[in-house]
This record gives C-alpha cells, structure tokens and sequence, in this order.
C-alpha cells in the first residue's frame, strides 16, 4: 500500500503534518522535563515553564504504579469490547455498565460482610467470594443483555446493534440508579497489610494486588481462547461464523460465552476498582467505559494481547502525560486534561499505526 | 497473542468502526459537557443592570398616575418605578420557591422550600391578605433548570418575590430573567461571590439589582478557612484543588487570596474533572510545594479519592486534609479516610436565635419541621430561607397599602425596604443587607471530625468561629 512521492494527495501531506507535529510536541515536553530532572533551573526548563517543578523519584514511581493499576483495570473492561468485536463485530458500549454493576456488587456484598465481622477476619477468603459473586453477577447481566437486546438483531446492519448498546448502557446505569439511589457507595476499609507501603518498589500493596490479579486473569482468559476447544470455536466464529456453524460449531452458543467471558472479565475489573478507589456510583461505568474501548482501539480492536497493552498504555500516559509533558511546557491546571491526554493517545496511535499498536493479523486473501 | 477477525465481513467492518469512533467522540463531547451542567456559563451579560429598572411593567403605570389628594399610600415605601401590583380583595399574595428539589441536589432545595412553606405559615396574612407560594418550582441546580423555572416564574404578573435558588448556577440563569420583570430574588443557599460582590464595591460578574441572599458569600467562607488555617493550625504553605464547578473554584480562589494576604504561601492550586476517579497526578503536582495543608471544596464521590489518596502520595504524608461543606455530609464522614479532617461551613448552631417577625425561635421551626415532615433537615440552608422569606414578607408589608379594598404592592417599595435592611433578627443571626444584595449573618464555622462512627458528633464539634 505504499504511495510514491507523486501519489500523495494533500491529505497524506496534511497527515503527515499532523503525525511530525504530534510526535515534534510530545518530545519538545519530555525534553523540558529531563532538562528539568537535570537541573531545575537550567534555562531550557524556564524558557518552556517559569515555575517549573520536577518529580521526586518517589513520586514519578507512584505515578507509574497507579498508572499501571489503573491500565490494567482499563485493559480487563477492554478484553470485553474485544472479544465481542472480534467475534460479532459491533462495539457493545453497555459493557463499561456491566463493569459498573460488577464494582456495586462488590460493595454490598463486601459491606454485608464487614457488618458481619467476617471482612477483617478472613480477608482473602472474603475477596474471592466477592469477585466470584462479582463475575457471575456481571456474566449474568452480560448473557441477558446478549439475549435480549442483541440476539433480535443478529443479521442486521451493525449500526442497529452499536446504537441498541447506548440504550443499554443507559438503561442498566438508570436501573441501578433506580434500585440503588444516587448516594456513593463506599468499599469497607481494606486490611493494614493491603494499604500499607511495601518496601517492594514502595507503592502501595492494593496497587500491586490490582496489577497481579488483572495479570492472572489475562493468563486465564489467554488460555480458555488458546488452549481450549471453546476458545477454538470462538476463534472459529470470529474467523467467518457461517463456515464455523458449517463445521458444527453452536455460533449462538458460542457468542453467549463470549458475553459470559467478557462480563466476567468486567466483573473482575469491578472489584479491582472498589480495591483502588473504593467508591463507587451509577456513573462510574460511563468514562472508563469510553477509556477501555480506546484501550481496545490503541491496542488494535480484536486483539487480546493488544487490548491489555492498550489499556496499560493509555493508563501510563494520563498518569504521566500531565506531569511530564504538559507542565513542563507550561499548560495550566495539566491534571485537569489528563482525560484529553487519554484520547490524544489514542488519536496519536491512529495517526501512526491507523490498526493500533499491534494491528489485526489478516487472513491470508485478505492481506493483499 | 490472540487475534479476532472475520474474512467477509471486513470492508463492513471497517465502516462500523468509523461509526464507532464517530460516537464515541460524540460521547466524550457528552462527558464533558456533562460535567459542567450543574453550573453554565455566566449569562448575566445579557441583563446589563441598567435593564433591571427598565423592564416594562404590565400593572399599573406609576409615572401616569399622579399622586391622591388624601394620600392612600400611608406610609408605604416605594416611589413606584418598577410598577405596583395590585392584589383583588379576596385573593392572596403571590410569592414562588424555585429551589432544587429533584435530582442529587434535592437535600439541599427541599429543607429550602419547606422552611418557606413554614414562615409563610407564621408569619399570617399581611393587611388582611393571605400570602400564597403557588406551586413549588423546580431549579435543578443547573442555569438550564434556572432559566425554565424563572420564565415561569417571570410571565405572572401577580408575583412579588421568589426565595431561591438552592444553586449559584442556577442563579446566574434566573436572576436576570426574575429582577427584570420587577421581582425580587432572595437566595438562601447561593455562595458564589460572583452573584453580590467582592466586598470592596465592585459588583461580581453575575449581579443583578434585585438580588438578595441570606446564605454567606464564600470570600467568606474563603478568608475563614485561611484564617483557620494560618493562624490557628499554625500553617503558613497550603495548596487548594478544585474541580472546575465555578463554586469550588471560586471557593478555592477566595481561599489562596486570603491565604496569600496573611503572608502564607499557596504553592500549589491545581483542578480535576468531576468524574475523574485517580487523583494521584493531580495530588503528585501539589506535592511538589511540600504543602502543610491542603483545601479541596469538593464534592463526593471526587472527594473520597482525594481523602483515600492524599496519604499515599509522597510529599503529602503529613498534609492537613481541609474541606468545606460540600463534603460536610454523612456519607463522606462515615469515611475512615475523612476522620482527622476539618470542615468549614456556615454555622448552624441557631440555639435560642428567635426570626423577629414572627417570633419563631430556631428550636421550635426545627420541631415544626420535623413534626411536618418526619425526617430532620437534610440541609444546612433550612434557617437561611426561614429568613428569607421573612425578609421578604416584611418587605411586602412596608411596601403595601390596601385602597377601596385592594392591597397595592409597589414593587420599587419591596426593594428599597430589602435595601434597607440592618440589624434584623433571624435564625441565622444578625443580617443586614449591604449595596450588592449580601443579606447574611456570614458568620462560618470550622468543625473538627474525629470518629467515623460519630457522624453528627463531627458536624458539631465546632473548634473555630469566623468572623
């Protein structure tokens, strides 16, 4: 697909622009922070900010762990968006509700559980039961969705579906609102040994919790897919499901289960969210819905690995974005745009590799 | 690593993820400007204050109407340029209640309007006339909602007054709509300084003659936290956040002004989003002035992450965590994150203040209320709109006058007596209204919260009075 110099079209030159400008900003503000990581007071770090202030190394480390945590949470709800793009190609939008429902679970029943006593007692015993409550309550509300609002509209363009999700989305974060209230719902405190600093890395134990169990799951997932006979039929479908129903494969059955994966998957990132933030309302599901698509997107939509890699890459960079590309060249109030920082990855990402960072390996005929 | 993807259908494809990137710019468009429904832009530029006195009247006209021989008027205040109204024998005076009272915001414009609901009550009728508040109106504690509500309020003629909003945005959207048509406004609950003035003369961006409000203006609320923190915590480098609402920020502002004017140093002022859920970069960029204190007015659910997440980040460790009243709420206070916090906040400890025109004191509304409505105030604002619509009853009554059985209002009369109004006796406190509308006592109290067990302990444990 390359053009020739004289194939260019003002677009392609109006692109590139648009790619050197981008890249020439990012550098021109990491340039101003490492010159002001050198030398506070060097001249460079003044003439792009006046009132420039550099990281400990302390806190760039915190910046990046809660980056990661928060990327790894973003690249559970994105393995959801995947996978039911990959195999039924529409965006589900509601999924990021789903991830919602999941943290709301989590608080009541961890709630329930504090007011027993059982919570401080046996934690670990208490958290599994959680996240196994979590993820069915979120594979059902998934599976439901799929049958209710989706499976009317298999065959149709998938426009209607995409659309059909908004509402979905809607509807659960009302219905949540209308059976919970609009009040915050708080996580009960969390064991000393979890919210202490570790002198591991010296970051927060929850945080390192967050990242270790978003990895297991990602091992878990990578192995139903690769290594199972259902992850063969879902790969199948997701390579043509009218060949794969051809060869006996249950295409209804097996889009169920990719609903139930993905709704566990989100069920999972629910509860690492009350872990972290411990807060939780009906909205909460809405902007890391949004940030895990972009993850799915950045990461190459359809792709699992791409998806996590995605989801820690926009985590790192609108943790560190603010700090260390925007303050050094003197944007006011940087921490108010680290969403903007979000989505300038993901257009960045789109400008430069228009099929995210690891791409979507084509069959064969379709490579041409 | 895995990859999804479907041979026939990938041109299709391609076009539905276009789609896809298309609605989700729309959603992020959504988001953002979502979050700054509860507080619009300033719309006063539209209503220059001169307008205010121009509206035209549909009652009476003054200016044709040359003054009686034997004088009805009594000694009814008013020179009747904004029109007079006249309410038919047998029929009541209209005043509104626009507060807030659905949606999230319905604790704080409920106790609002019930409170108007008593005073009318015990205040009985002016010059044999009954006094009517008509159908609640609903503000949203948004300009959107505002404007609605105060369009409605604005095309009956028969209407003296409004108590409310519960909100500064909304506000900034009815204020102008209301004064124009020759109302009054009184607010119990807005603080933005921006509505009244900065104190030193100069009227605040969204003022309109006409205003009034009973609740503190937060430059107020700003100098008491500063004070608080200088001189009683003994800290002289602080740093403020706020979440881009023009009342945290204004908040905030008033905070680093007085701070700085004390001689403290604010190293760091910085905002996030509402919706934003990891404040650790924000809270990283305070940091690096090594603050002994830190002031975030915000609200919840932004408010949890900054309380849990303030300790973690190094370089605050040690920082005093300081809020205002927005986080004043049980929910938050039941926080083992908020427990050692201080809170500013108007004072409410009403005890034996007794309202002057109907000699009411605080203890016995707040049995009324909560015999009337089975629940206490789930607000603090409750005593400010008793107050107001006192104000603004006794207003309507020194601008009266009943002739051949009617009552006449002049409404120019309603003003000049709110103007007027100097060492009044309410449950607040002592109020008088200054040139720009700011009616309150402002008096403000910093209370310490030590136990999150001990949630109405804490909201009473006052450890600092301002003024």
């Amino acid at each position: 697909m390359q053009k020739t110099t004289k194939q260019r079209t003002n677009v392609d030159w109006f692109l590139t622009v648009l790619r050197v400008a981008s890249l020439a900003v990012i550098a021109a503000g990491f340039a101003a922070f490492v010159a002001q990581l050198i030398d506070s007071d060097n001249p460079f770090a003044r003439w792009a900010n006046p009132d420039a202030i550099s990281l400990t190394g302390e806190q760039f480390r915190g910046l990046v762990v809660t980056g990661l945590a928060q990327g790894s949470m973003y690249g559970l709800i994105a393995l959801g968006y995947s996978m039911v793009y990959g195999v039924l190609g529409f965006i589900n939008f509601a999924h990021g509700e789903v991830f919602m429902v999941g943290a709301m679970t989590g608080a009541i029943t961890s709630n329930k559980l504090a007011e027993s006593g059982y919570w401080e007692s046996s934690f670990v015993v208490c958290l599994l039961l959680v996240v196994v409550l979590s993820m069915l309550v979120c594979t059902i509300t998934a599976v439901v969705m799929e049958r209710v609002a989706y499976r009317p509209l298999r065959g149709k363009p998938r426009l209607i579906p995409l659309i059909t999700s908004i509402g979905v989305s809607f509807f659960l974060q009302n219905c949540v609102l209308a059976l919970l209230g609009s009040t915050v719902k708080s996580y009960p405190d969390l064991p000393n040994w979890l919210t202490d600093k570790r002198t591991f890395l010296d970051v927060q134990g929850s945080k390192i919790l967050v990242v270790l169990v978003a990895a297991t799951a990602m091992v878990a997932l990578w192995y139903l897919v690769e290594k199972t006979k259902t992850g063969k039929a879902m790969r199948a479908v997701a390579e043509d499901a009218e060949i794969a129903s051809l060869m006996g494969i249950d295409v209804n059955r097996i889009i169920v289960k990719t609903f139930a994966v993905g709704g566990a998957m989100a069920g999972v990132a629910g509860i690492l969210w009350g872990l972290l933030f411990r807060s939780v309302i009906h909205t909460t599901g809405f902007l890391p819905g949004i940030k895990a698509f972009s993850s799915a997107v950045v990461g190459g939509i359809g792709n699992l690995g791409g998806s996590m890699a995605g989801g820690l890459t926009i985590g790192v960079a609108e943790s560190l974005g603010p700090l260390m590309i925007l303050e050094p060249l003197g944007v006011s109030g940087p921490s108010q745009l680290r969403d903007a920082v979000a989505f300038a990855v993901l257009i960045i990402v789109l400008l430069v590799r228009p099929s995210g960072l690891f791409g979507e390996q084509l069959p064969s005929d379709e490579r041409t | 690593m895995t990859r999804f993807h479907s041979s026939r259908t990938l041109a299709k494809r391609k076009g539905t993820f276009a789609w896809a990137i298309a609605v989700l710019a729309a959603l992020s468009l959504l988001a953002a400007s979502c979050g700054n429904d509860d507080d619009g832009p300033a719309v006063a530029d539209q209503a220059p204050l001169a307008t205010a006195t121009e509206a035209p009247m549909a009652t009476e006209a003054p200016a044709a109407d040359p003054a009686p021989a034997a004088d009805p008027r009594g000694d009814a205040v008013g020179d009747g340029s904004l029109g007079v109204v006249t309410v038919p024998a047998g029929e009541a005076i209209q005043i509104r209640s626009l507060n807030a009272i659905s949606g999230p915001v319905a604790f704080l414009g409920l106790p609002n309007q019930r409170a108007v609901e008593l005073a009318i009550a015990d205040y009985g009728d002016i010059s044999g006339f009954s006094v009517d508040m008509g159908t609640p109106l609903d503000g949203l504690c948004s300009s959107e909602g505002g404007q609605a509500a105060a369009q409605t309020i604005a095309a009956d003629e028969q209407v003296i007054g409004v108590i409310g909003t519960s909100c500064s945005g909304a506000a900034v959207a009815a204020a102008p709509l209301i004064t124009q048509a020759g109302m009054v406004i009184i607010s119990p609950s807005n603080t933005s300084p921006a509505l009244t003035s900065d104190f030193q003369g100069n009227p605040g961006e969204s003022y309109n003659a006409g205003y009034y409000r009973t609740a503190h203006n937060d430059l107020v609320q700003g100098a008491a936290m500063a004070n608080f923190v200088f001189s009683e915590l003994g800290i002289d480098n602080a740093a403020a956040l706020h979440d881009g609402d023009p009342y945290t920020q204004g908040l905030a502002s008033a905070f680093r002004n007085s701070f700085e004017e004390l001689g403290g140093t604010v190293s760091g002022f910085t905002g996030i989003n509402k919706g934003d859920t990891d404040m650790v970069p924000a809270l990283t960029e305070l940091a690096a002035g090594s603050p002994g204190a830190l002031f975030f007015p915000i609200f919840q659910p932004e408010g949890d992450f900054v309380a849990a997440q303030a300790p973690t980040v190094s370089g605050l460790e040690g920082t005093s965590l300081l809020a205002a009243d927005g986080l004043l709420v049980d929910d938050f206070l039941a926080l083992t994150d908020s427990v050692g916090m201080h809170f500013s906040g108007p004072d409410t400890r009403f005890g034996t203040n007794t309202n002057q025109s109907t000699g009411q004191s605080a203890d016995q509304i707040l049995a009324a209320y909560t015999q009337a409505h089975g629940e206490a105030p789930s607000a603090a604002f409750w005593g400010h709109a008793y107050d107001a619509a006192t104000l603004l009853l006794d207003a309507v009554a020194a601008a009266s006058w009943v002739e051949d059985g009617d009552l006449h209002i002049d409404r120019a009369g309603v003003r000049q007596h709110l103007n007027s109004v100097s060492g009044y006796n309410g449950i607040t406190g002592t109020l008088s209204c200054d040139d720009f509308g700011d009616c309150a006592s402002q008096k403000i109290t910093v209370v310490y919260h030590q136990d999150s067990e001990a949630v109405e302990a804490g909201k009473e444990n006052v450890v600092y009075s301002y003024p």
